[in-house]
C-alpha cells in the first residue's frame, strides 16, 4: 500500500467510526429532544430535531400517570443502600480472602465466584418464592439485600487488596495492639478508595437499572422503582409520548452525568471483572 | 465482637492470672482472633449467598419436579417426577421460543463481534486523544436502563411517524433508491416478520460497545513494539490485524463470544418491554424462552413447569458453552500444527 492510499483508508475509517458514534448516540439525542415536545409535535411532519419547550408540561402529565417522585425516591433509596451494603459485605469478604490464611479458603472462594455464573433468569422464580417466604414482597429490601451478595465485588476487592495493601501494614497494626476488626475498619478500609469507588459505581448502576427482580418482587405502583414505573407508561392506549420520553430522560440522566465523569474507571472495572474472573 | 474482648483480655487480665500457662489458658477461653476473624469477615457475604443464591437455586431445582399452583399455598405441592420436563420438551411453544431466542441471539450477536473487533483495533491504533470519548459513546447504551431503551426504541419504531420509517422514506427520495420505500409504513414491532430483526437491532446497539471495550482491553496488553516491528517489515494495517492481532486476541474472542452466548440465550428485558402483550409479539413471533418461563410462572401460575423451562434453558446454555470451548480448542490445535 502506498502512503497516500493508507492515509485515505485511515480517513475513511475515522469517518465510519464517527458516523457510528453519532448513530449510537442518536437514540439518546431523540429521547432528550422528544422530552421537550408535546406528543403532537413529536409525531408531526417534519419531526422535531431540536429542543422544544414542553418539558415541564410533559413532566406534569407524567405525574398524572405515575407517582413519579416516589418512584424516583425509591430508585435512589434502593440504589444507595444496595451500593453501601455491597461495599461493606464484599470488602469484608475480599479482605479475608486476600489477607488471611484459613481452612477451606480456596473452596469458599470458588463457591463465592460461582455466584457470578448463576444466570438471572434461573433465580427469578425462586427469588420470588424466597421473598414470599420472608414476607418481603413489595418491599425495597427485597431488592437491595440480595443485591449485596455480589460475587464480582468479592473478586474485585480481593484483587485490589492483595495488590495494593502490604501485609506488613496489617502486621504492624496488629503489633500495635489493634484488634482484627479495627484493622479492617480503620487501617484497611480507608485505603480502598479506588476499589470502593469503582465497585460503588458498578453496583449503583446495576441497582438503578435493575428491572428483573423489581418486576418479580414489587407489586404496587407506589412502591415501584423508576424502571417499573416507566413501563406502566408504555401501553398501546396511552399515546402521551412526550411524557414517556420525559420520564425516560429523567431516569437516564443521572447515569449519563455519572458516566461522563467516571467512564474510564467504570469501563476498566467492568472489563477487569469479566476478564480476570 | 469476640476479638475486641480477647484484646482487652490479653492486655489486662492475662499477665496476672494466667502466668504459668499463658498461651494454653488464652486459647481455651477465647479462640485466637486471627483464626476466627476471617470467618467473621466472610460470614455476611456467605449468609446472603446462602439465602439468596444457593437456597433459591436448590429450591427451583426441587420445584421443577413438583406440580404446584401458586394460589394453593406451599402445602399444595405434589411430586410429579419428570412430567414437567416431558411436558416442556413436547411443548410446541417451548421449541418456538428456543428458536426465537437463538434467532435473535445470532442475528444480534454475530454482527456485534464482526464490528466490535475491527472497531477496537482501529480505535487502538488510530485514535489518541479522542479515544476515551468515542469509546464512551459506544459504551453508553450498555449502562442505560433497558426500560428507557425500550421506550426510546418503541417511539423510533412506531408505525406512522416513527423516526425509522421517516428515515426510510427520506432515503428513498434519493435518486435510484426509490425501491426501498415499502408500500405501507412498516409496523416494526407488530408485524410477525419484522419483530425479531427489530429486537436484534436494539440488542446489537446495546451490547456492541461492551464487546468493543472487551477487545480494546485485550489489545492494550499487546506490546506496541510488535506493531512497530511489523510496520518496519512492511505489513499493512490489514496484515497487522490478521497476523498479529487476531491470534493474540483469541482468548478474548473466546471470552467475549462465551459472554454473548450466555447473554443471548437469556434474552428477556428488551423483548419483554418492546413487544406487545408482554413480550409475546404477534403470534409468539418474539417470545423468548426466558419470557416464556416468566409467563408460565407469573401469568399461568404454573411454577413447576416454569422451573423446568428454566433448567432446560440452563442445560442448553451449558451445552453451547461446551461446544464453544471445543470449537475454540480445535482451532487452537490447528494453528499450533501449522
Amino acid at each position: 500500500m502506498t502512503f497516500q492510499s493508507r492515509n485515505r483508508a485511515r480517513y475513511a475509517g475515522y469517518a465510519i467510526v464517527m458516523a457510528g458514534a453519532v448513530l449510537m448516540f442518536s437514540p439518546f439525542y431523540f429521547m432528550f429532544v422528544f422530552a421537550t415536545h408535546t406528543s403532537s409535535e413529536i409525531f408531526s411532519m417534519p419531526p422535531p430535531l431540536w429542543f422544544g419547550n414542553a418539558f415541564l408540561d410533559n413532566m406534569a402529565s407524567l405525574m398524572h400517570h405515575i407517582p413519579f417522585w416516589r418512584n424516583l425516591g425509591w430508585s435512589f433509596y434502593t440504589s444507595v443502600l444496595q451500593t453501601l451494603l455491597t461495599l461493606l459485605v464484599t470488602s469484608m469478604a475480599g479482605y479475608a480472602f486476600a489477607m488471611y490464611e484459613f481452612r477451606f479458603k480456596k473452596t469458599l472462594f470458588a463457591i463465592a465466584l460461582t455466584g457470578m455464573l448463576v444466570p438471572p433468569f434461573l433465580s427469578m422464580i425462586p427469588t420470588f418464592m424466597t421473598m414470599n417466604l420472608l414476607g418481603w414482597i413489595n418491599q425495597p429490601r427485597a431488592l437491595y439485600v440480595p443485591g449485596a451478595a455480589a460475587a464480582l465485588g468479592v473478586f474485585l476487592m480481593r484483587q485490589y487488596i492483595s495488590s495494593a495493601i502490604p501485609s506488613e501494614l496489617v502486621e504492624a497494626a496488629r503489633i500495635d495492639g489493634c484488634s482484627e476488626l479495627r484493622i479492617y475498619w480503620t487501617v484497611v478500609l480507608p485505603l480502598l478508595g479506588p476499589a470502593l469507588g469503582t465497585l460503588g459505581l458498578i453496583s449503583f448502576i446495576q441497582a438503578w437499572n435493575n428491572f428483573l427482580s423489581a418486576l418479580v418482587v414489587l407489586r404496587s405502583p407506589s412502591m415501584y422503582t423508576l424502571p417499573l414505573a416507566l413501563r406502566i407508561l408504555q401501553s398501546p392506549t396511552n399515546s402521551d409520548w412526550g411524557a414517556v420520553m420525559a420520564g425516560s430522560a429523567v431516569a437516564v440522566l443521572p447515569l449519563l452525568v455519572l458516566f461522563a465523569f467516571t467512564s474510564r474507571r467504570l469501563i476498566d472495572g467492568m472489563t477487569a471483572g469479566a476478564v480476570k474472573a | 465482637m469476640s476479638d475486641l474482648m480477647s484484646q482487652s483480655e490479653a492486655s489486662v487480665l492475662e499477665p496476672r492470672e494466667a502466668l504459668p500457662f499463658p498461651a494454653a489458658g488464652r486459647r481455651r477461653l477465647f479462640a485466637d482472633p486471627r483464626k476466627v476473624a476471617p470467618y467473621f469477615f466472610i460470614a455476611p457475604f456467605f449468609l446472603l449467598f446462602a439465602a439468596f443464591i444457593a437456597f433459591p437455586l436448590l429450591f427451583s431445582l426441587f420445584l421443577s419436579f413438583q406440580s404446584w399452583d401458586a394460589t394453593s399455598g406451599l402445602s399444595g405441592m405434589k411430586w410429579v417426577g419428570l412430567s414437567n420436563f416431558t411436558f416442556t420438551l413436547t411443548d410446541h411453544w417451548f421449541w418456538k421460543s428456543l428458536y426465537n431466542t437463538a434467532y435473535m441471539a445470532i442475528t444480534s450477536g454475530v454482527p456485534q463481534h464482526l464490528i466490535a473487533l475491527p472497531l477496537a483495533f482501529f480505535l487502538q491504533t488510530c485514535f489518541r486523544r479522542w479515544r476515551n470519548f468515542v469509546v464512551g459513546l459506544y459504551f453508553l447504551p450498555f449502562i442505560t436502563s433497558s426500560v428507557a431503551i425500550a421506550l426510546i426504541f418503541s417511539s423510533l419504531y412506531s408505525t406512522d411517524f416513527g423516526m425509522i420509517n421517516l428515515a426510510i422514506s427520506e432515503i428513498a427520495k434519493l435518486p435510484g433508491l426509490h425501491w426501498i420505500q415499502p408500500d405501507h409504513h412498516i409496523d416494526w414491532l407488530y408485524n410477525a416478520t419484522t419483530v425479531k430483526p427489530s429486537v436484534s437491532v436494539v440488542i446489537f446497539w446495546r451490547y456492541v460497545g461492551w464487546n468493543t471495550v472487551l477487545y480494546l482491553s485485550a489489545l492494550q496488553t499487546i506490546p506496541g513494539e510488535l506493531y512497530e516491528a511489523a510496520k518496519i517489515d512492511g505489513a499493512s494495517g490489514w496484515q497487522q490485524f490478521r497476523l498479529i492481532v487476531l491470534p493474540l486476541l483469541k482468548p478474548m474472542i473466546f471470552l467475549a463470544v462465551t459472554l454473548s452466548i450466555i447473554g443471548g440465550l437469556q434474552l428477556f428485558e428488551e423483548p419483554f418491554i418492546l413487544l406487545p402483550n408482554e413480550g409475546m409479539g404477534t403470534g409468539q413471533s418474539g417470545l423468548t424462552t426466558a419470557v416464556y418461563m416468566y409467563r408460565t410462572a407469573f401469568h399461568d401460575g404454573d411454577f413447576g413447569t416454569a422451573s423446568s423451562i428454566a433448567w432446560l434453558l440452563f442445560v442448553a446454555i451449558t451445552g453451547l458453552m461446551w461446544l464453544n470451548t471445543r470449537i475454540f480448542n480445535r482451532g487452537g490445535m490447528k494453528e499450533a500444527g501449522k
